[in-house]
């Protein structure tokens, strides 16, 4: 797993690092692990429905905090569990886009193992860096 | 490592850090609490209220109530008064749950009459009140009518048979917080927000079926003012908030404020969480008017969740609610802003004051109040954790140091992975029920997390708040059925 929760940051709340060795897969990385914070076994999430996601920013960093908040919105709106399978970003004209899809399925308390809610993503501590090792992010969500 | 070497005593319940301390800091920062409690605070306590006191237009000083732990942008326990006309507002002092909160409810119950039915009542409660990762309620609203909901409160759910009038002025702003404007939220607020009243949430959300026992009653004059009158008296409390609604909210304008904070206004802010833009801007008023229907989605959020509570006692018992004396004693917010009066430096002012895990707690005679507390005070209710137990209080005269606010639950010390590791949600369950505690959950983890030696001790942080002088304890009550989210 390409990412880590820390346990020492923010006491109610979650943190963790994610990384990759591109930038699409450090993206990847914090959306498996956004929505581990909720499923217990991402494995138990069936691949039933999929949704193209297409969002722009000025800045690589809210593009990440925008791709994970449009995961928290699927899962208020309309009760799905998605996993960002692949993604790619482009920047054109001074903004950063990413098209990423997601699969998923409906929420069931029943086969998926739900742990708590994640009610948004913070920019406490929020970074995202590129280092000799690709790219990485320090990440804390709302409990 | 402790905090304690970076603060200045004042008293044995508030501790100082001077200005000088951080630069850009425009007032002290202040942490109520005892020197235990001092002692178990984590570091982002001390980073996170000195960066507050950084902001513009704070009066007095940056404060942390005795539960304070690190959150994000303010601190959990965080309260910052901002002057109307030259201070800010910031989604990073209200927090992403606006308006989580909490409502108590009376029975004319004892523990006898209700024990043999604590199980059916837990059951029949964590079925009518939905809870989980991302649960939906049974009232079916269009984008429209939800548009309406969120501007009129606890009001809409009372005109369209969830509740009593009564329940409106026991109350925060008797229901409804005027001035939202649903023009000012987004379509994916409404999206994420429409399916989820009467909805507990997760985390430390939950539902508890508790006893007060004599033994318990601290201020019996008090006690019998907020509806406490028989021995072993049964009562019902529950914490929860805005839901998707609120964060999406909080997340809409985080951003915008992001945007127009250094380029238009030239505000720099420590922590990007901290975003904020001038009160009076045109931004600053759209989130308030914004945050005001948040506001309003809890408070109706709540409101159902009483009618739900109402019809399953009386389903149970067969009786009448009003026959079971299922009451609201008051429902208290604990994030979010709001204009106030207080005194300044012996001067009135307009403040709008920032409430962020902390809980208003006005003295007896304060406007805003309902008549039938004008004389006690304003009760404030503070959840502890779901093994140890919780408290009414009433707030005080002397409340006015803290801008009358004062805690709002017992604090987490544990992460919620550290909870997980050391306590199993089944085995913790098993326990809690040979101690007389049934619980329902909707997530055996999230129990875990919640377990009651990850958070403070309550009766050392309601202790602080009576030394401090901003509340009074007025009953501890132990809990004996959870529904847990």
């Amino acid at each position: 797993m390409p990412f880590v929760f820390l346990d020492e940051i923010a006491t109610a709340d979650v943190a963790f690092e994610a990384w990759g060795e591109t930038i699409e897969e450090m993206f990847i990385s914090s959306a498996e692990a956004t929505m581990n914070v909720m499923v217990a076994d991402l494995e138990k999430i069936e691949r039933r429905e999929k949704r193209e996601i297409e969002i722009g920013s000025d800045a690589i960093d809210m593009l990440l905090f925008n791709l994970l908040q449009e995961i928290i919105f699927f899962k208020d709106a309309e009760q799905l569990l998605l996993r960002i399978e692949d993604a790619n970003i482009v920047y054109e004209n001074g903004l950063y886009f990413v098209r990423a899809t997601g699969w998923g399925e409906q929420i069931s308390p029943e086969r998926h193992q739900l742990i708590v809610d994640v009610k948004a993503v913070t920019l406490h501590r929020f970074k995202v860096e590129h280092t000799p090792r690709g790219w990485e992010t320090l990440i804390i969500l709302d409990i | 490592m402790t905090i304690i070497s970076k603060l200045k005593k004042i008293s044995d319940t508030v501790w100082e850090i001077p200005a000088s301390y951080k630069e850009g800091m425009r007032v002290p920062a202040r942490i109520y609490a005892t020197e235990k409690l001092v002692m178990e605070m984590d570091e982002g306590v001390v980073d996170q209220v000195t960066n507050v006191a950084t902001l513009p237009g704070i009066q007095k000083y940056a404060l942390c109530m005795p539960d304070g732990h690190w959150g994000y942008g303010f601190p959990i326990g965080g309260v910052a008064a901002m002057d109307e006309q030259s201070g800010v507002i910031s989604p990073g002092g209200i927090g992403f749950d606006v308006n989580c909160g909490m409502r108590l409810v009376l029975t004319s119950l004892t523990y006898d009459e209700v024990k043999e039915h604590i199980k059916k009542l837990v059951d029949r409660l964590s079925q009518r009140v939905p809870a989980g990762v991302g649960s939906s309620g049974s009232i079916k609203l269009s984008h429209d009518e939800f548009r309406t909901l969120v501007e009129k409160g606890a009001r809409w759910c009372v005109q369209n048979g969830f509740g009593w009038e009564e329940d409106l002025e026991r109350t925060e702003e008797f229901g409804q917080m005027s001035g939202a404007d649903a023009s000012k939220i987004s379509q994916k607020a409404v999206e994420r927000g429409y399916k989820q009243i009467g909805t507990l949430g997760s985390g430390n959300h939950y539902l508890e079926i508790q006893v007060t026992r004599r033994e318990n009653i601290f201020d019996a004059e008090l006690a019998e003012a907020f509806g406490l009158s028989i021995p072993d008296q049964v009562v019902i409390m529950f914490h929860c908030g805005s839901r998707g609604f609120g964060h999406q909210v909080a997340t809409d304008y985080l951003q915008l404020f992001l945007k127009v904070m250094e380029t238009k206004y030239g505000i720099r802010v420590l922590d990007r969480e901290l975003a904020c833009a001038p009160f009076l801007s045109p931004e600053g008023q759209d989130y308030f008017a914004a945050m005001k229907c948040a506001i309003n989605m809890s408070f109706a959020n709540r409101q159902v969740i009483l009618h739900r509570i109402r019809e399953v006692f009386s389903e149970v018992f067969r009786r009448d609610p009003a026959d079971l004396g299922l009451r609201q004693v008051y429902d208290v917010a604990h994030n979010t802003a709001k204009l106030e009066t207080h005194t300044i430096d012996g001067r009135q002012k307009r403040l709008l004051v920032h409430r962020k895990g902390a809980t208003r707690a006005f003295a007896p005679g304060a406007e805003g109040l309902p008549a039938l507390y004008r004389k006690s005070g304003q009760p404030v209710i503070i959840g502890g954790s779901m093994e140890t137990g919780s408290y009414l209080l009433a707030g005080v005269g002397s409340g006015d140091q803290t801008f009358f606010s004062t805690a709002h639950g017992s604090g987490r010390t544990m992460s919620r992975r550290q909870a997980k590791r050391m306590f199993r949600g089944k085995t913790l369950q098993q326990d809690m029920e040979h101690r007389g505690i049934y619980v329902r959950t909707a997530s055996w983890s999230g129990l875990a997390e919640e377990a009651g030696a990850a958070y403070k001790n309550i009766d050392e942080v309601v202790q602080a708040t009576e030394e401090a002088g901003i509340s009074k304890r007025v009953a501890r009550f132990v809990p004996v059925g959870n529904v847990k989210g």
